[in-house]
């Protein structure tokens, strides 16, 4: 994982209300972060599941590391562009030769399909970890997380009709984003283990939902232990906008967790053709579903 | 609902509290007024004071950023090989204690061809100078903001303040160098500043009791508070978000704008309603605000409102007091008049009236009052008197009546051993004593004298000279005189000393028992009805005569008729003709025929109760105006 906020709510709570204790599992939550990417921890068998994202995960697979996504929490990708309206971007075309804060990685590449669909040509620059080059007018387009950067962007002073936003999963590049990952090996040794776990993690997201200020207090328990700015506004926007991505719209909440074959296969192409992987595993090889 | 309310509570209510509201109203304006200029004073001192303390952190500041630029200048004039830099970078640093670590922060490949990083940083740890040199796969340091920012803005830039242990700031400044004539950017001097020395400053700010500042980024993030835990954690958006407060979201977009103002404030901790003033740190793009309870800028004033409220409560109190006392004065005496004419109203005339000896109104009132009582005093001795009076002549009157009623002959049958003839009569008298009588008595043997009159007018007169005429009438009847003949002698015994012009109708018939002859006579009477066995009942015509009374030596005619067996004579008084029913019409002559018509085959004494009881039909509870006398006389032969 990453370090602790609200992203990862439902893991937290999981643990805290004791689901994974009643499925027989010792947990025990490990805080990721630049230094320890949770695909490295996996690797090194310090984590036994690692919340990774599917294009993450692909990747991995393909250069070797043979990791299966066992359940697809997000369902809907929060990958967003954010410009201020006053800077006369209005449309995907506005962006044109504009400065554009990109992070790096796995999060370019819908951007630059982005980019590519619209035939725009932007000045990229790298985007550091916060929005204040974008706050200060340094770049005119930033790439935010809906849960995360573009809250922060409307908690410094922009009201959100003064903001153009682009979400990817509007313009047919959903990416689905956090999934439970864990070694090919430790799933066929034990597949009722990694059951259970995505089980009780299930679990802790719709206990999460049901009791937003519980999960927020949790939550920012771990971010002061952590030593993390812990702002609840901001926490509890970023839950509300997790249950929008995980939740998906007019479907039972039994369905959380599933990987469809359409958006597999979106994601693999995508990562071909932009050279990321050279070649991606089958969907029934790469999605073991707990259940 | 206050109609029967006191006069008193009236008042009471009246006056206290329309003085009530003109109080409230003056305080209420005076509070409004003078809150006015005390909060414009309050934001002339707050403005002061936070335009000082902006001045001396700007001071602070200026000298802060001297240093950075002035590293950038020289890099920017100077060709220094790595040693030098890095032994002028340690100088700087050694000799700047504000400043917690500087560095020099090169473009990619532009200090060294070969070297995708090149930035020497000096940092100071546990008192001792360290170098660092930025730049790796993990830290790629043109990523990061305190970087990027003045490098796109191509201007010096403060970053958003951090927390590192310390909070913490970078000042950073870009330097350029010339390449054909064209400024391009080199890279990035960067100053961490350690913001201990602002925090110090900001909370040394006190104003009243309990107002403080505080500080805010360009993000609206808290970096200097009273409270501790709302540094770095918490921006003006997020309490603004949290409250649901649109309002305090405006004001902060407009902090962080640079804009100042003087606004209405909840504190954020407290929560409590104060007032803040805010301005911008001009070379930093950050907010101080200075916030102020209201209650206790205003607790002079609330003081003094008090005080002026108790006094204007006991103002109003020394008022209703007043007020008790004066409308006691006046509604005393009116309670005890009220009290004595209710007395008086139960006939209590002898109570004691209210003594009031003033001259006002109420004095007049009740003098007026006390001879109103005397009068009605005095009115009602009289009227008693005059009711005790009244009340013996209407007994004597009974008696009187009594007396006439009973001197006409009542017991039937009257000759229980005479078969030849019966004979039945009633008299219902009036209310008041009339003049309606009837007789009938034995001359002799073989004749039976039968009469019937009615005196004019009412009351003793009447009854009085209705006695005479019939004591007159038999004595003169017992002589065995013609019938003519005795109302010839009584007529000029009556009229003799008749001032008054009295007069009385008569009826007077004799019965020869053996034959049937009947001899009858008349003075202005009704004429009575005949009627012959198994015929119908008719007027008998007879001359109408004079009435007895007025004028002397009036002449009567005499009339014989013979009646047969079972015919029947029936005299009667106006009272029954002219009996009236509530439409005013009369019983009539016609009905009287009618009626008996019906009757005439029954007992006389039933005939002439019937008759009576048709007659009070008729009427029909309408009162009896005059007396009603009937009498029957029936020959058998």
């Amino acid at each position: 994982m990453w370090k602790p906020q609200a992203q990862f709510a439902g893991y937290y709570l999981a643990y805290e209300k004791g689901f994974y204790k009643k499925h027989g599992l010792d947990v025990t939550i490990m805080e990721g972060g630049a230094d320890f990417p949770p695909a490295q921890l996996l690797k090194e068998g310090k984590a036994d599941f690692g919340i990774l994202w599917l294009s993450a995960g692909i990747q991995r697979y393909s250069q070797g590391l043979k990791v299966v996504n066992i359940a697809q929490i997000v369902q809907r990708s929060a990958l967003m562009l954010v410009a201020k309206k006053s800077s006369g971007i209005l449309k995907p075309q506005d962006m044109f030769g504009r400065k554009v804060n990109l992070w790096e990685g796995d999060l370019r590449i819908q951007p630059e399909a982005f980019f590519k669909k619209f035939n725009i040509q932007v000045k990229p620059l790298p985007q550091p970890y916060t929005v204040n080059l974008f706050l200060r007018g340094g770049v005119d387009v930033v790439s935010a997380m809906w849960y995360n950067e573009y809250h922060s962007i409307i908690n410094s002073g922009i009201n959100e009709d003064e903001l153009s936003t682009f979400f990817f999963d509007q313009y047919g590049l959903n990416f689905p984003e956090d999934g439970i990952y864990v070694l090919r090996e430790r799933f066929e040794k034990d597949p009722a283990l990694c059951r259970d776990f995505v089980k009780a993690s299930i679990e802790g997201w719709l206990y999460a939902f049901k009791h937003q200020d519980e999960a927020l207090d949790i939550v920012l328990k771990y971010m002061r232990k952590s030593g993390i700015p812990a702002n609840r506004v901001h926490q509890a926007w970023m839950l509300a906008r997790m249950k929008d991505i995980i939740v998906k719209k007019d479907s039972l909440a039994g369905s959380i967790g599933i990987l469809s074959r359409e958006d597999y296969l979106r994601v693999a192409e995508e990562l071909k053709d932009s050279g990321l992987v050279i070649d991606a595993p089958s969907y029934a090889e790469f999605y073991k579903p707990a259940n | 609902m206050f109609r029967n309310r006191s006069l008193a509570f009236k008042l009471i209510l009246f006056f206290s509290g329309s003085s009530t509201l003109i109080f409230l109203l003056i305080v209420g304006s005076n509070y409004k007024f003078s809150k006015k200029i005390i909060r414009k004073n309050i934001e002339q001192n707050a403005q002061n004071l936070t335009l000082r303390t902006v001045n001396k952190i700007e001071a602070v500041l200026a000298s802060i950023k001297k240093v950075p630029q002035n590293l950038a200048y020289f890099v920017e004039e100077g060709n220094f090989d790595k040693e030098r830099m890095v032994g002028m970078l340690r100088v700087v640093a050694a000799n700047n204690p504000e400043i917690y670590g500087i560095g020099i922060a090169f473009e990619p490949y532009a200090f060294d061809k070969k070297e995708l990083y090149f930035a020497p940083y000096y940092y100071k740890k546990d008192g001792e100078l360290k170098l660092d040199y930025f730049g790796a796969a993990d830290y790629r340091y043109f990523y990061e903001d305190w970087y990027q920012i003045p490098r796109e803005l191509n201007s010096p830039a403060w970053s958003e303040p951090y927390f590192d242990e310390i909070i913490m700031a970078t000042y950073s400044v870009p330097f350029y160098e010339n390449i054909n004539g064209q400024r391009q950017l080199k890279g990035i001097i960067c100053a961490d500043i350690s913001l201990e020395w602002l925090q110090k400053i900001v909370s040394s700010v006190k104003v009243l009791e309990s107002g403080d500042a505080y500080l805010i980024s360009k993000n609206g993030t808290i970096i200097t508070h009273a409270v501790k835990e709302l540094i770095m954690n918490e921006s003006i958006f997020s309490v603004a978000q949290a409250r649901g407060d649109t309002q305090l979201r405006e004001i902060a977009r407009k902090m962080i704008k640079g804009e100042s103002g003087f606004v209405p404030f909840t504190s954020i901790v407290r929560n409590k309603k104060c007032w803040m003033y805010y301005a911008p740190l001009p070379s930093t793009g950050w907010t101080l605000a200075l916030v102020l309870p209201e209650d206790e800028f205003l607790s002079d004033i609330r003081r003094h409102n008090l005080v002026v409220g108790v006094l204007g409560l006991g103002g109003i109190l020394l008022l209703v007091f007043a007020v008790v006392l004066i409308s006691r004065s006046i509604t005393k005496p009116l309670r005890g008049m009220a009290k004595a004419a209710e007395a008086i109203g139960q006939g209590n005339l002898d109570i004691e009236m209210p003594a009031v000896k003033t001259g006002d109104e109420i004095g007049k009132l009740a003098q007026a009052f006390g001879y109103m009582k005397v009068s009605l005093k005095d009115y009602i001795n009289k009227l008693t008197e005059a009711t005790a009076a009244k009340e013996r002549i209407e007994s004597e009157l009974k008696i009187a009546k009594e007396i006439q009623t009973s001197m006409l002959p009542r017991i039937f049958p009257p000759f229980p051993d005479r078969k030849e003839f019966d004979t039945f009569a009633m008299m219902e008298p009036a209310k008041e004593v009339g003049g309606d009588f009837y007789d009938f008595f034995l001359i002799n043997e073989g004749k039976l004298c039968f009469l019937m009159g009615d005196v004019s007018g009412k009351g003793v007169p009447a009854a009085l000279f209705m006695m005479i005429t019939k004591i007159l009438l038999k004595n003169a009847a017992l002589q065995n005189l013609p019938v003519n003949e005795i109302l010839y002698r009584v007529n000029n015994i009556l009229a003799l000393d008749n001032n008054t012009a009295m007069f009385a109708t008569i009826f007077c018939a004799t019965l020869d028992t053996a034959t049937g002859d009947v001899e009858l006579t008349n003075a202005g009477h009704n004429p009575p009805l005949i009627c012959r066995k198994g015929g119908e009942p008719e007027f008998l015509s007879v001359d109408k005569g004079f009435v007895l009374g007025p004028m002397e030596n009036t002449k009567f005619t005499i009339k014989k008729i013979r009646l047969g067996a079972g015919d029947m004579l029936f005299l009667y008084t106006d009272g029954v003709t002219e009996a009236m029913n509530p439409r005013k019409e009369f019983f009539s002559e016609a009905r009287l025929k009618q009626t008996f018509s019906v009757l005439k085959e029954k007992d006389i004494t039933e005939i002439i109760r019937t008759l009576k009881s048709r007659i009070s039909d008729f009427a029909q509870g309408e009162p009896q105006s005059d007396d009603i006398t009937m009498l029957i006389l029936k020959y058998f032969g």
